[in-house]
């Protein structure tokens, strides 16, 4: 028997289960650390969380606010600087999986969190890269997690700030990246792959109570589903309850 | 060999219109104290580097301190936009702002190449993506013994490095723990270097043979401001303001709060206004 869950929740723990306790990862703030603490706290004891402030194996008991919150150095089993970070780390190879986020993404899983419409001259400013552009091309293999809609699941990108498998899905061979990039999309409504031909991201599962059209609606693109799709186990009571208890502990946290 | 100086004496000899500045730490140890000493002392066309702005730069961009900002990151880290620099890019509001935009990657390589006295860093970034097609100053080398293709960024050598640390001893030798960012590069990047910090002692009380102390003759000047860093933290000192991150979203979201905020705690006020939050964990 499952309980009820909100679409945010099935994708926090979707993006969870992702995650092996073999793996190194690096953190993106938001989504991606919810579902790595989750994955942490369930089923990957062991996975090695690593956030770009320099903090290694890190086992924040509240979720941060930032990257570099306190309590992720004082739980890690080491802190670098970060030059070190990106030099060593990241660029050195050492990272399995980069787990990041995004404002807007296309059907090969470039993200843009830079600008909406021209550069120079911007409608909306959005933050800008961060780490994301050399960590989609360092890690072995990028999960992306991002709730869909229209305005993010977009047919095309007004700017690229980090790659996927490139603007027609090839350029990232072409440019002779050998990393694996985006290998999963988890969203709220699915979780995508990329199709084995064309690098398209397909969806391979749909969760539980979700349309096909309402997934179609949510997204800017004619979207493509796998000859399998199959459906996202539900939540489990376990996961609802320790994502709930980090979520409540984490609120507390940072009202005080 | 540094001098001890106030914040306010710090700023007013080491701090020149139209100086470039960088003033770091990733998210711990961010120097406000002196970012508002700068607002109050009415410093003008600064060319400011940070690879997350924070509010920090949100305040005195704000403010009219800026005309170019150099960075790789530009939100409110977990809570959203920083308003005041979206209303300069996208309004010229409270004047115009030129950008000059990064990854991380590129300026933390460019923070160490300057403090290793190289023109240039060179590293495997900025692979497919638009961010070179926007900033002229993203170019490429080709390795002369893989030719493997590699991105190359202009080494970064600030004016000026504005940096918080944890404590000085009576000689002026500084101490950073915890999550340490790009701060020691910064310092040794620098022309000159002003460093706060939340008290000067007898003993650093290093917690570790391998923790960073930058010697007093890296070093301009130093001023002690205990609280120095709120909203942002110091490692063993206070924590994090979460909260007050959270409400800066409201107050800068529109430039008549903004003002007023910026008037009744940063114009109207001194640096000692930093004491109250200075107060030791347990």
């Amino acid at each position: 028997m499952s309980a009820s869950f909100t679409p945010n929740e099935m994708m926090t723990i979707a993006a969870a289960r992702a995650l092996k306790s073999t793996d190194v990862c690096f953190v993106g703030i938001g989504a991606p650390s919810a579902a790595c603490n989750l994955a942490r706290l369930t089923h990957a004891p062991g996975v090695t969380l690593i956030y770009e402030s320099g903090t290694i194996a890190t086992k924040p008991n509240v979720l941060p606010l930032s990257i570099g919150d306190g309590e992720l150095c004082e739980t890690a089993l080491t802190t670098v600087s970060v030059p070190e970070m990106f030099r060593y780390w990241l660029q050195g190879g050492r990272i399995t999986i980069g787990f990041i986020g995004g404002a807007q993404i296309d059907r090969f899983a470039n993200i843009n969190t830079t600008v909406v419409g021209d550069y120079h001259k911007p409608k909306v400013r959005l933050p800008g890269g961060g780490g994301a552009p050399e960590i989609a091309t360092n890690c072995g293999e990028i999960f992306i997690t991002m709730a869909m809609g229209k305005r993010a699941f977009v047919d095309r990108l007004p700017f690229i700030t980090s790659m996927g498998h490139g603007p027609t899905g090839v350029e990232r061979q072409k440019l002779g990246v050998r990393s694996q990039g985006p290998t999963k999309l988890i969203t709220d409504l699915c979780v995508l792959e990329p199709d084995a031909a064309t690098n398209e991201m397909t969806v391979v599962s749909i969760h539980p109570g979700v349309t096909r059209e309402a997934i179609q609606e949510n997204c800017g693109w004619p979207i493509r589903f796998s000859a399998h799709v199959v459906e996202t186990p539900a939540p489990t009571e376990e996961e609802l309850r320790v994502l709930r208890d980090i979520q409540e502990r984490t609120r507390r946290a940072h009202a005080a | 060999m540094a001098q001890v100086l106030s914040l306010h004496d710090a700023v007013a000899e080491h701090v020149r219109d139209g100086d470039t500045i960088a003033m770091e730490g990733f998210t711990h140890l961010i120097p406000f104290a002196a970012g508002h000493e700068i607002i109050r002392q009415k410093r003008k066309r600064l060319t400011l580097i940070r690879m997350t702005p924070d509010l920090i730069y949100d305040q005195m961009i704000g403010m009219g301190c800026a005309e170019k900002l150099v960075f790789s990151w530009g939100g409110n880290p977990g809570v959203g936009s920083t308003h005041r620099i979206r209303d300069a890019i996208e309004n010229g509001w409270p004047n115009a702002l030129a950008i000059e935009e990064h990854s991380h990657a590129g300026m933390a390589n460019a923070y160490e190449a300057g403090a290793a006295n190289l023109p240039f860093a060179a590293f495997r970034g900025y692979i497919g993506v638009d961010l070179p097609k926007v900033n002229p100053r993203i170019k490429s080398i080709t390795c002369p013994y893989t030719g493997e293709f590699l991105a190359t960024v202009p080494a970064i050598r600030p004016d000026v490095g504005i940096v918080h640390a944890l404590r000085a001893d009576r000689d002026g030798n500084v101490l950073l723990e915890g999550i340490t960012g790009c701060q020691k590069e910064v310092v040794l990047a620098a022309k000159r270097s002003i460093v706060t910090v939340e008290e000067i002692v007898d003993d650093l009380r290093t917690t570790s043979y391998n923790s960073i102390v930058l010697p007093h003759w890296t070093i301009t000047a130093i001023a002690c401001v205990p609280g120095g860093a709120h909203p942002s933290y110091a490692q063993g000192y206070y924590k994090r303001d979460n909260s007050f991150y959270i409400a800066w979203d409201k107050i800068s979201r529109e430039r008549d709060s903004f003002l007023a905020w910026m008037k009744d705690n940063v114009l109207d006020k001194d640096a000692s206004a930093f004491a109250v939050h200075a107060k030791k964990q347990a």
